[in-house]
């Protein structure tokens, strides 16, 4: 079982989160820094796996990242999952990102936390691995914001025109805050090393 | 309309969206929570509009806010309306955020199950699938229960997208709502062999996850796994198979040697690291569970370490974690393996990793021999040293403790050092483990008689110098080791060289600062110590000096009496009166030492942890019952502090011993020595540990060894420890030397002129004598009682609710709830009996599989006798017989109560532990397994000589034995083929001889064919097509689901050397029967097999065909075309088939009970036919299992010759047959509503027996 899955930058700013067990949303926060700093001060060359002991559940559970650019991806789980399964289905979570939002940076991830929740719905569910197939993924993503698109229909095109006309107002919106516009470079590893 | 629709749309242009929202937080990074509370306020507003649009971009605000951490349950409500809007966008969002933020103790919950109903049967797909997927995070036990049956309905959706939603949802179902696992598991169980990999991959996971926490429950589908196992390509399923496998082979070890083989296979072909890894663990787990029994797996164990060496050496960091990870699980049973790599593992504790290092240090737990601790302990006392950080040091810490303490500290061969190694750590600042160094002190100086002197000292030291444990901080962990030194010196105070500076140490001023238990003690064993002094001065001619004594307890002790803690200043006070009554006498001239000193007499045993809870219960005590009825009012009584430990009770029950003369000690020690030595359960010394001695008589005489004090004690914070290690290689040369010379003299004295003996080489573990006579008190048990882990479980782990037995059959009561008012579904099963009925059967047979699992544990037990066994074995199958006759009229019950159920209704209990026997039993295991061989070719000797013995034996259980031979492959529907023929072969020819022999020769059969035949045989299975390339056999079946459909499983097998692929599967459609193709395909598209077919490998399909009309067998031609892919060329092949559809194959085993039986004949809507057989010479049992068997019949009764049977058709028809024989005629007469079909079985019934 997966039991959470964190993603945060650098700094330990959540862009995501996702409890497979409720806490409290302090007990959340804290989660979250804890993780980070356990996370953080870990060298680039070290492995990808740490004991989380306190955190969530207890010694049955290990944290699994990866550091991508500006960002941390960190899963949860306990020992039925394959740390080395788990390691490849970040990748795959990433590459989709990629896909669906062609060349993700920090910032996707930051205004649309919506989509990056949608997409990660169809590869893990309940704290189950769902799907695993990339093209299955986006495949499925595609078909629901087509069908969003539809819906919108007429009565969505006034609110897409004023949401471009406020982006328009912000041409340097993006780049002007100088955070995590870095695009994470997703490496190419082998499927299932 | 539409205008509003355009007005509220230019509302919502002006509020904020999301994008809004995370703009505005990060331009106002000086006041967030300022700006995200206008935003809370702004987004209160926008819920309580009417407008739909509005309140989920409020909602989807909320989620994000959620994130950042702010509470917004309050618009838990707002977020059930967004859920139930009908636009799946807005749908969307409200699931997203419900997802979020509800939980079990959201009330709102309870609102949504009949939206989330609504949505879960949605025509659109992703309404079904939000909806799945937010549920999956939210369900409650009410929601569960309510949902249950909607989710098992999907569970067999057309799409296999809500598929595998469905059926992964469903753990999370059984967990809150354990009722509905067995009502839902036949279908659960169903979806691992459904077409879609994504679905079976998701059923996989959660039977891994269930089977994880209750493993025995779901042995009996280990065959099931295996074929998924051996067949599937993905890596994924195939990890989580292979995990399973390894939490079920500690339940069976046969399993594990069946396994070893294949994943010995997979690790020498797979490239996929992660399925080579898990693999690797398997076999460990496989490994372990069979160390006991098999010594000699010593390859597979070198295979593991190698490949594991090869992961630690990689300079990927992951790998090296895992291997040494895996590493450690080899350690606990094969320890020998791992210490030759210990180089490698001692390197990694140099790893700049600190997880590496974390595991590094935890395979040196098992690497410690007496020789290296010293070292190893020294080596890691000098990383405790350079640790920065804390968790390290710590985790450094408990390994040091964990690794000297390891099996009753079996390694340590020097106490004084290990002692001094506890007195070092003290120095480490602000570790957590304080506790634990005083526990280990504590321990160790009352369980080690001999080393209580030193300890002593080493504790007064400590004592002295407490203002360096203490330090700055009170917080600091470390001064829990002053309750220890505190105690210590208190209760051995016989020890010290100068209890009175002791004592003084004990009562200064800072004391008051520690916590407040460690006050108490001190203030306990001050007044220990006071008792020592008092003695000691007493002698003296002097007596100011222990006035002077009593002087300086009653200046100090005011201080405790002041403090805070209740403990502290209930002892101070209490002791303070004691010191005051004591000066007066003193100054009285009276002595007092001896009777001051008696209040602390007595020894003090070690108790096991876990003793108290072990005490029995007497006889007549009921603990419940009350001992005074209870008061009418409740009295609020205030808590008193707990005492932190039991022995400083009030002081009238101290002298414990002192009333009893010594006469009568005697008499009593002798007593118990005598009970002990006769009681087996009483627990000695654990034997293993060779330093472990035996109990000496009695406390007074223990050799207490004169320590030689050639170190300097006295200077705290100088490392000691290090100093023991030279002065144990000194010592351990002398005795290597003096061995020698002793050696030397015997081989003088011999002088047999052998010429030169070997050295004796590096000294061996037991060359290594203790330094001290140390004597390591076990810990006291009640008699009787075993140190036990199982009383270790946590109750309200949520997986103990799951631990249900699901082979046992589904009763009527176990089915999901069906809301009331929606109709059921009309049972079509002719069973009409009442539920008085249906209770009563299930007796017996719950009854049989219980004796069925009790023989298979004796079984197990004395496998090895393969003689007795094949005893039981027949004994079994006879019971087996009579279970098919009589115990399989239960099933109808669930059946016609439960139509959703019918479909893969696991077959009985009886059946499923016997075919897991069976199928175990029958493990091939070329490479190693010895035992296995001789069971397997143990099993048909005996019965072999039976079939050659002498025609005088009567032949009823060898008949019997042939019958449930078949009669279980029904049940199991697992046979070969190409078997089958053989065997009706055989009995032709042998059928005039004596039938025996036609038993004797097909079980040979089964142990040979199935030798070679690494999957479970299949039932049923007859030959398609077959050409040089491929073989296809194939079983149909219909399908109870669905009236009109049949299923054709085919197995491919590749019977070529080259690589199999695009195999196309294609029918020529019938207008009566067509073969059922994915949505959007032509009527004369083929079918793609869902896989490629290695050289030898088979694999099996199912393809689906729907029929109009069943009452005639049909014929339909096919093709099979496929690529033959050499290494250089490949070519396209193509095999035609006849696929034929007999009427047999419509029919479903449906039984049925004798009454509802009589009323279907009576009602007289069916019409009769009937037909002879002649020249049928078997036994009557044996000729109805054949019709079982093959035609998908049931018993209904059975007298003496005559016997009624019952069957259904896929569309409800009704068949009945009357079954009687006399000299070799069989007579059917028969009953059905339908005169061709009913003709059509006859017919083919009439077919089998002609072949035999």
């Amino acid at each position: 079982m997966i039991k959470a899955i964190l993603i945060f930058n650098n700094h330990g700013k959540p862009r995501l989160s996702k409890f497979y067990e409720h806490y409290s949303e302090d007990t959340e926060q804290q989660i979250i820094r804890e993780t980070f700093h356990l996370v953080s001060k870990r060298d680039e060359n070290v492995c990808n796996f740490l004991e989380g002991g306190m955190l969530i559940g207890g010694s049955d559970n290990k944290l699994i990242y990866r550091h991508y650019a500006t960002l941390y991806f960190v899963f949860c789980v306990d020992s039925s999952e394959s740390e080395l399964g788990i390691l490849d289905l970040i990748q795959v979570f990433v590459e989709t990102l990629d896909k669906c939002f062609e060349n993700v940076c920090e910032l996707d991830l930051i205004f649309h936390v919506d989509k990056v929740h949608n997409i990660l719905a169809e590869m893990v569910m309940g704290g189950m691995v769902l799907e695993t197939n990339m093209n299955e993924i986006i495949t499925q993503v595609d078909a629901q914001n087509k069908m969003e698109k539809s819906e919108a229909g007429i009565a969505g095109a006034p609110a897409r025109a004023v949401s471009a006309v406020k982006n328009m107002n912000l041409p340097e919106m993006p780049r002007n805050i100088n955070i995590g516009d870095i695009s994470i470079k997703v490496p190419n590893l082998p499927s299932f090393k | 309309m539409a205008l509003k629709i355009v007005k509220g749309s230019i509302d919502r242009m002006f509020d904020k969206n999301l994008q809004d929202l995370v703009r505005g937080i990060r331009n106002h990074k000086e006041d967030e929570a300022k700006y995200i509370s206008t935003c809370i306020d702004e987004i209160k507003q926008e819920l309580k509009q009417d407008n739909i649009a509005v309140k989920a971009n409020a909602v989807c605000k909320l989620t994000y806010l959620q994130m950042l951490g702010y509470d917004v349950s309050w618009a838990a409500f707002n977020i059930v309306e967004v859920m139930s809007s009908s636009k799946f966008t807005y749908k969307r969002i409200g699931y997203l955020a419900a997802s979020q933020c509800f939980h079990e103790s959201t009330d709102v919950i309870m609102l949504t199950t009949n939206q989330i109903r609504k949505d879960l049967s949605s025509p659109n797909q992703y309404d079904t699938g939000v909806a799945l997927t937010g549920l999956s995070c939210f369900v409650t036990p009410d929601l569960a229960r309510d949902l249950a049956n909607d989710i098992m309905t999907l569970m067999s959706h057309t799409k296999p997208y809500i598929r595998k939603k469905a059926v992964l949802i469903m753990y999370k179902v059984f967990l809150k709502y354990p009722e509905s696992l067995r009502p839902a598991f036949p279908r659960l169980k169903e979806k691992l062999e459904d077409p879609d990999p994504g679905v079976q991959s998701a059923a996989v996971n959660v039977i891994c996850e269930l089977a994880r926490r209750n493993p025995k429950n779901y042995l009996s589908l280990a065959p099931l796994f295996f074929k998924l196992m051996t067949s599937s390509t993905n890596n994924w399923v195939l990890i989580k198979i292979i995990k399973l496998f390894g939490a079920l082979t500690p339940l069976e070890p046969r399993l594990g040697k069946k396994l070893i083989e294949p994943l010995t296979n997979l690790i020498h072909s797979t490239s996929a690291m992660s399925l080579l890894y898990e693999c690797v663990n398997t076999v460990i787990a496989v490994l372990i569970s069979l160390s006991s029994g098999m010594p000699n797996h010593s390859a597979s164990i070198q295979l593991c370490v190698q490949k594991l060496r090869i992961l630690i050496e990689d300079s990927d960091q992951n790998l090296k974690y895992l291997g040494l990870l895996a590493m450690s699980k080899i350690l606990k049973t094969h320890p020998k393996s791992v210490q030759s790599h210990k180089d490698l593992i001692l390197q990694c504790l140099d790893d700049k990793d600190e997880s590496i290092r974390l595991r590094a240090l935890d395979l040196l737990y098992g690497m410690v021999s007496k020789k290296n601790l010293m070292e190893i302990v020294k080596k890691l006392m000098l990383h405790v040293d350079k640790a920065e950080g804390t968790t390290y040091r710590d985790e450094l810490l408990t390994k040091i403790i964990d690794i000297c303490s390891q099996s009753n500290y079996q390694y340590i061969t020097n106490f004084e050092w290990y002692i001094s190694i506890l007195v070092e750590l003290t120095r480490l600042e602000g570790t957590r483990h304080g506790h634990l160094i005083a526990s280990q002190m504590l321990d160790v100086a009352i369980r080690v008689k001999a080393i209580r002197a030193f300890a002593v000292a080493q504790m007064a030291t400590l004592l002295d110098n407490a203002h360096l444990l203490t330090g700055n901080t009170q917080r600091n962990g470390i001064c829990e080791v002053l309750y220890a030194a505190a105690w210590i010196c208190g209760e051995f105070s016989e020890h010290l060289e100068n209890p009175l500076q002791t004592l003084e140490a004990m009562l200064r001023p800072k004391v008051a600062t520690l916590p407040g238990h460690i006050q108490a003690v001190y203030v306990q064993n001050a007044a220990k110590l006071f008792a020592t002094v008092l003695r000691s001065q007493e002698g003296n001619t002097d007596s100011t000096t222990a006035q002077e004594t009593s002087q300086l307890m009653i200046d100090r002790l005011p201080l405790f009496v002041q403090s805070a803690n209740l403990e502290v200043q209930e002892r101070a006070s209490c002791i303070l009166q004691l010191v005051k009554y004591i000066q007066k006498l003193q100054q009285k001239d009276v002595e007092v030492a001896e009777e001051v000193s008696a209040l602390f007499a007595g020894e003090l045993n070690p108790v096991a942890p876990k003793a108290q809870k072990k005490v029995p219960v007497p006889e007549g005590l009921d603990l419940d019952a009350w001992i005074n009825e209870p008061p009418s009012e409740s009295e609020s009584e205030d808590e008193k502090p707990k005492a932190i430990f039991t022995k400083e009770e009030p002081k009238h029950s101290r002298p414990r011993h002192t009333e009893v003369d010594e006469k009568e000690l005697a008499r009593r020690r002798e007593a118990r020595k005598q009970e002990q030595a006769n009681n087996p359960f009483y627990i000695k010394a654990s034997p293993s540990s060779q330093k472990v001695y035996q109990e000496t008589p009695g406390v007074e005489h223990i050799p207490v060894v004169q320590i030689d004090l050639s170190v300097p004690l006295k200077v705290p914070g100088l490392p000691m420890s290090d100093q023991y290690v030279k002065l144990e290689e000194e010592r351990r040369q002398k005795e290597r030397a003096e061995k020698k010379k002793k050696e030397k003299k015997k081989r003088k004295e011999k002088r047999s002129g052998r010429g030169k003996k070997h050295d004796s080489g590096p000294e061996s573990e037991e060359d290594i004598t203790p330094a001290h006579m140390v004597d390591i008190v076990t810990e006291e048990m009640p008699e009787n009682a075993l140190p036990s882990d199982d009383d270790d479980k946590d109750p309200n782990d949520p997986h103990k609710a799951l631990d249900i037995d699901l082979d046992k059959p589904l009763a009527d009561s176990e089915k999901l709830p069906v809301r009331s008012h929606r109709p059921t579904e009309a049972p079509k099963s002719p069973a009409e009996d009442g539920d008085t009925e249906s209770a009563a059967p299930q007796e017996p047979k719950k009854k049989s599989s219980k004796e069925k699992k009790e023989k298979k544990k004796d079984k197990d037990k004395d496998r090895k006798k393969s003689k007795e066994e094949k005893k039981k074995k027949k004994h079994k199958h006879e019971e087996g017989g009579e279970d098919l006759l009589g115990g399989q009229p239960d099933e109808p019950v669930v059946q016609s109560e439960e139509p959703n159920e019918e479909v893969a209704l696991p077959t009985s209990t009886s059946a499923e532990v016997s075919d897991l026997d069976f199928w175990l039993s029958n493990a091939p295991v070329p490479s190693n397994s010895q035992e296995a061989a001789t069971v397997a070719a143990a099993a048909p000797i005996p019965q072999a000589a039976s079939g050659a013995a002498p025609d005088s034996e009567p032949d009823e259980p060898k008949d019997t034995e042939v019958e449930t031979k078949s009669s279980k492959h029904k049940k199991k529907k697992q046979k070969k083929e190409k078997e089958e023929k053989e065997k009706k072969k055989k009995k032709k020819h042998h059928h005039h001889h004596h039938h025996s022999d036609g038993g004797g020769e097909e079980s040979v059969q089964n142990g040979t064919v199935e030798e070679e035949e690494p999957l479970p045989p299949m039932s049923n299975y007859c030959l398609l097509a077959e050409n040089s390339y491929i073989k296809m056999v194939c079983d149909i079946q219909g399908n109870l689901q669905d009236g009109s459909q049949v299923v054709v499983s085919v197995i491919f097998e590749n019977k070529c050397n080259s690589f199999l692929k695009s195999m196309e599967f294609n029918v020529l459609d019938s207008l009566n029967s067509k073969l059922q193709r994915p949505e959007g395909a032509g009527p004369h598209d083929g079918l793609t097999v869902p896989f490629q077919l290695p050289p030898g490998v088979s694999n099996e399909a199912r393809f689906v065909f729907t029929v109009q009309s069943i009452v005639m067998p049909q014929k339909l031609k096919g093709t099979l075309t496929f690529i033959v892919k050499n290494e250089d060329s490949s070519t396209h092949e193509k095999l035609d088939f006849k696929l034929h559809f007999t009427c047999t194959s419509y029919l479903i085993t449906t039984p049925c009970y004798s009454d509802a039986f009589a009323k279907l004949l009576e009602s007289g809507d069916l019409k009769g036919s009937s037909v002879r057989l002649e020249g049928v010479n078997m036994p009557f049992h044996h000729l109805l299992a054949r019709i079982c068997f093959h035609h998908h019949f049931s018993v209904v009764e059975r007298i003496d010759s005559c016997a009624s049977m019952y069957s259904r058709s896929i569309q409800g028809h009704h068949v009945c047959l009357l079954v009687k024989t006399a000299d070799q005629t069989v007579s059917i007469d028969a009953k059905c509503d339908e005169p061709s079909l009913l003709g059509n079985v006859l017919d083919e019934i009439k077919q089998t027996f002609s072949q035999c």
